[in-house]
């Protein structure tokens, strides 16, 4: 997995609540056998029109956003499907950071498995962040996940909250089954237990 | 012993490891497996010459892209990208010795219908699934959640799922539900009441009069829909008529260890003083039959209210209504009633069972659908199929005018050729109202069975209880 340590990109202004996963990735790009390829179709049915026709209107359709590295949107971002194709695409467009006042579970969960850092905020935070994002490309906003913060173009600095041993991984590209397998011999001994206690199941 | 909840309790038995921050490895009973998530999850184990770690648990079926037309055996009736997704999933299944159903097989179905109905899903589990439906299998007092393809592949390779424990949320609903009111009725209350994130970060445990009344199949429609409320499982303390469900199905246990089961499923509820992080009560009784009117599954209404105006909402869902509203196409003010519906569909994992076919076809026995409409059933599973057949429910719904399909999840999500127009109104007992999800432009109105075969009698949303 690829390592995110710090970012400074521009950021993506999406003032929506609940963006759901169908809108992220529409069900038609999920008949894939393959992880790469869906950046193209990220927000699909938000970016082009029935004949294919990019929809000028739409964030990351616009000039100063088509480089975007991350995104500010609004509450429970992520919520629906657990497809993991939405973080796929959101990676494969380029985006590595997604903030929000909230985010679904799985979404949040699969982000991580996919060197993507989503980060939860106050509400008023976001509001000064989503402000900050609609100035365009030149505001550049930087994320250190090291440290923990967020600087906007103005120098002014937020903080937040991470897992500690999912920042671990993310700061260090970990495999995630590499690291389980090293505790094998804690499953056998979990296996071997429950064949007795619930030889059922 | 400090008192536990359900939760706690299923959790506690299923801890591998637990490091020293509290990340947990939760071993996994039953893996289900479909072919949309797990084509990547199977690729990943090849590239890194892993096996699957405990076929014996791992339980694979395809059904959202399979089609579900009665001509589905002719390979011409999928797409290319489909018919790979799902050779896919037969040759991954083959090569890894996994437990399998193909298309062909009548016991196919919808991957949420098949494990309760084959015994693979029993009390006190661990279940998961690249699915956010999971959450169904939570009926049986299993902890049931969704995971993605990353998590699919961990789970084949090591049988375990690196987890941080949840909070405890307890939704109960008291009393009695009232005449023409469903388990899809109390769902979708919830998700209103709750919103869509309201059960983000906890695992909800439904209790109370009502869920106790409740069938099995009502209890796995309650607990389907946790997920739209935002938490990854709900789940509902097992009793006797989770036994009796249970028993004698082909993967459930026999003989002494069904009574060395019952022994430890007997103890599985919450203790009385279990600590909660947080509590929703609803009385039964307060409950109507309701229909959603926008495009999240939380836009919750009783069928005798009115569309509402997107000024009444605060805060960022006034802007999420306005577009609701348009892309709904709908007026603030008018009642829901006055709606009219092009299409129907009755099926999915939140509504695909006996019973809910049962429901709906008490309605439409001797009737008609209106002129012009499309309808559709489509059943959970090749057994429910087979099972409507001889109970004369099939000859009901094609009497009505409606069609009668194979099983798989069809319209619910709109992978396989059964889909909306542009515009088109579909009236739905699927779980999810999204812009877009039963096809571009597609408009849904998420209501329960009995509910969608009255609004394909009049053609228009329908309070159910007119028809009774």
């Amino acid at each position: 997995m690829e390592k995110f340590d710090k970012l400074t990109g521009i950021a993506a202004p999406l003032d929506l609540i609940n963006v759901d996963t169908d809108m992220i990735i529409p069900k038609q790009f999920l008949k894939t056998i393959k992880r790469s390829g869906l950046g193209v179709n990220l927000f699909d049915e938000m970016r082009y029109d029935d004949d294919r026709n990019e929809i000028p209107d739409f964030v990351l359709n616009k000039p100063q956003y088509r480089d975007a590295q991350i995104i500010v949107a609004g509450d429970n971002f992520g919520c629906g499907s657990s497809r993991e194709h939405a973080p796929w695409a959101i990676k494969d467009f380029g985006i590595s950071c997604v903030i929000a006042p909230s985010f679904a579970d799985i979404f949040y969960n699969n982000c991580f498995k996919n060197g993507i850092l989503p980060i939860a905020l106050p509400q008023e935070q976001i509001n000064v962040l989503m402000k900050d994002a609609q100035k365009g490309s030149n505001a550049r906003m930087e994320i250190d996940l090291e440290a923990q913060t967020i600087t906007t173009s103005d120098g002014e600095v937020f903080t937040f909250d991470v897992d500690a041993f999912k920042k671990h991984c993310l700061m260090n590209g970990l495999d995630d089954i590499g690291l389980t397998m090293e505790k094998a011999a804690s499953i056998d001994t979990f296996e071997a237990a429950a064949a007795q206690s619930r030889p059922w199941v | 012993m400090s008192p536990k909840t359900l939760y706690d309790k299923i959790w506690d038995a299923h801890v591998a490891h637990e490091a020293e921050d509290g990340t947990c490895l939760l071993y996994i009973d039953r893996h289900l497996v479909h072919e949309v998530t797990s084509p990547q999850a199977f690729e990943g184990l090849r590239m890194a010459g892993r096996k699957v770690h405990a076929p014996d648990k791992t339980i694979a079926v395809p059904d959202h892209n399979v089609p579900t037309t009665l001509d589905r055996a002719n390979a011409a009736t999928m797409t290319e990208d489909s018919r790979i997704q799902v050779e896919a999933l037969d040759k991954n299944a083959k090569d890894f010795g996994i437990h399998y159903y193909p298309v062909s097989d009548v016991r196919q179905g919808i991957v949420h219908i098949v494990g309760p109905e084959q015994g693979w899903t029993l009390p006190g589990m661990t279940v998961v699934c690249g699915d956010s439906h999971t959450a169904t299998h939570g009926a049986f007092g299993s902890l049931a959640h969704g995971i993605g393809t990353s998590e699919v592949e961990h789970v084949l390779a090591t049988q375990t799922l690196i987890q941080r424990k949840g909070k405890n949320m307890k939704v109960e609903i008291t009393g009695k539900l009232a005449p023409g009111v469903t388990a899809k009725d109390i769902t979708l209350s919830v998700i209103g009441k709750t919103g869509t994130a309201g059960g983000t970060g906890y695992v909800i445990e439904y209790c109370g009069e009502a869920i106790r009344d409740l069938s099995m199949e009502g209890r796995m429609t309650v607990c389907n829909m946790a997920i739209e409320g935002g938490a990854r499982a709900g789940l509902i303390a097992p009793d006797e008529k989770t036994f009796a469900y249970v028993m004698g199905r082909p993967h459930a246990p026999k003989g002494a260890q069904w009574e060395a089961a019952m022994n430890w499923w007997k103890t599985l509820y919450s203790d009385d003083d279990a600590h909660w992080d947080k509590v929703v009560t609803i009385k039964g009784e307060d409950i109507a039959p309701v229909v959603t009117w926008g495009t999240s599954p939380e836009d919750v209404l009783p069928i005798t209210a009115n569309v509402p105006a997107a000024d009444s909402f605060t805060g960022g869902k006034v802007d999420a209504a306005k577009r609701s509203l348009e892309y709904m196409g709908l007026t603030a003010g008018m009642p829901l009633s006055d709606i009219k519906i092009d299409t129907v569909f009755i099926g999915s994992c939140t509504n695909g069972r006996i019973e809910d076919l049962r429901a709906a076809a008490a309605i439409l026995k001797g009737k008609k659908i209106k002129d012009g409409m499309r309808a559709m059933v489509v059943p959970g599973s090749g057994l429910v199929r087979a099972q409507a057949e001889e109970e004369g429910l099939a000859d009901i719904f094609i009497e009505a005018g409606f069609e009668w399909r194979m099983a798989g999840c069809s319209m619910c999500l709109a992978m396989n050729p059964d889909q909306l127009a542009p515009g088109e109104r579909c009236a739905a007992t699927s779980n999810r109202n999204f812009e877009g999800r039963q096809g571009r432009g597609g408009r849904t109105h998420l209501m329960s069975p009995a509910m969608a075969a009255a609004a394909a009698v009049t053609g228009h949303l329908t309070d159910v209880r007119d028809l009774m």
